[in-house]
């Protein structure tokens, strides 16, 4: 199993991008802390003085949930979603789409927890509507790194720069 | 979600710098001329490649702000422009920092989750 703390982020097909992450506890917790939004609050995307400030989760399939965030100096950011699959505490399938979207139409993520031995293998897989509005995605900056490999571009840079990552 | 705080024109910048790096020849190339400025000639050598494809590579690098021109009017060396590759890696590095950050919070709530588990005997799955 891979060593915990390490991001990996990849492209299954091409109206797909996953990322996946190892976590020290059972995925009871990793769902818990996922789906409940007095702990959602605490860590997703939580930093450099923004807040969840909105966390409404209505956990069953044909259930919404909405999230928006609050920061210092910038207007709010949501996004809401319907759920359309959810097996506690392994699999959650969702739609998303955000206030101000990027992408053209809604995106469906699937959340999978696998559970080896106390530790949580967490994979977030983000499926768009058509291939190119998957490549919409892929052409924010964000994603053209995912594209080209992440961890591979970031190295090229790395070498390519040197004194500077 | 994505890290925030990047105006329009540094984002075409990253777009240009992404598009320009996504393909496997022109990162061969940018990592030829990290190691010295040279001719088109000599960039094409390594690669199984006519001189226009490669020409074409050079103008998508030189469209992106990736490499320049030198001086010398004979040989029209290629060199790397270190900014904008500078500025691709700190978006990088900041979108890996965004999540990583996201994931660290959820690993001190896992333990603290952990310890009030135990603390409460094992649950029920």
């Amino acid at each position: 199993m891979s060593p915990t703390g390490s991001l990996k982020v990849t492209t299954p097909s091409d109206r797909e991008i996953a990322m996946s992450r190892v976590f020290d506890a059972p995925r009871q917790l990793v769902f818990d802390a996922y789906t409940k939004p007095e702990l959602l609050k605490r860590w997703l995307g939580v930093h450099r003085g923004w807040s969840l400030a909105v966390c409404e989760i209505d956990l069953r399939v044909g259930g919404a949930y909405r999230y928006v965030w609050r920061g210092p100096d910038r207007p709010d950011m949501g996004m809401r979603g319907v759920y359309r699959e959810v097996v506690r505490p392994e699999r959650i399938v969702a739609t998303e789409a955000f206030d101000e979207s990027w992408y053209p139409g809604e995106a469906e993520s699937t959340l999978t927890l696998v559970e080896q031995g106390g530790r949580t293998t967490l994979t977030l897989t983000v499926r768009y509507e058509s291939k190119p509005a998957r490549d919409a995605v892929l052409k924010s900056p964000m994603e053209e790194g995912v594209a080209a490999g992440f961890d591979q571009l970031a190295e090229v840079l790395r070498t390519l720069t040197p004194g500077v990552a | 979600m994505q890290p925030r705080g990047y105006g329009q024109l540094a984002q075409e910048r990253l777009n240009a710098t992404f598009a320009a790096l996504a393909d496997p020849t022109r990162r061969a190339i940018l990592t030829r001329l990290a190691a010295g400025e040279a001719s088109v000639t000599e960039l094409a050598d390594p690669f199984a490649m006519s001189q226009p494809a490669i020409s074409k590579h050079l103008k998508v690098l030189e469209r992106a702000g990736l490499i320049s021109r030198g001086r010398d009017a004979q040989r029209r060396p290629r060199r790397l422009e270190a900014r904008p590759l500078a500025e691709a890696t700190e978006w990088l590095e900041r979108y890996r920092r965004f999540w990583e950050g996201n994931y660290q919070r959820l690993d001190a709530l896992l333990d603290e989750l952990k310890a009030v588990t135990k603390k409460r005997g094992p649950t029920k799955r």
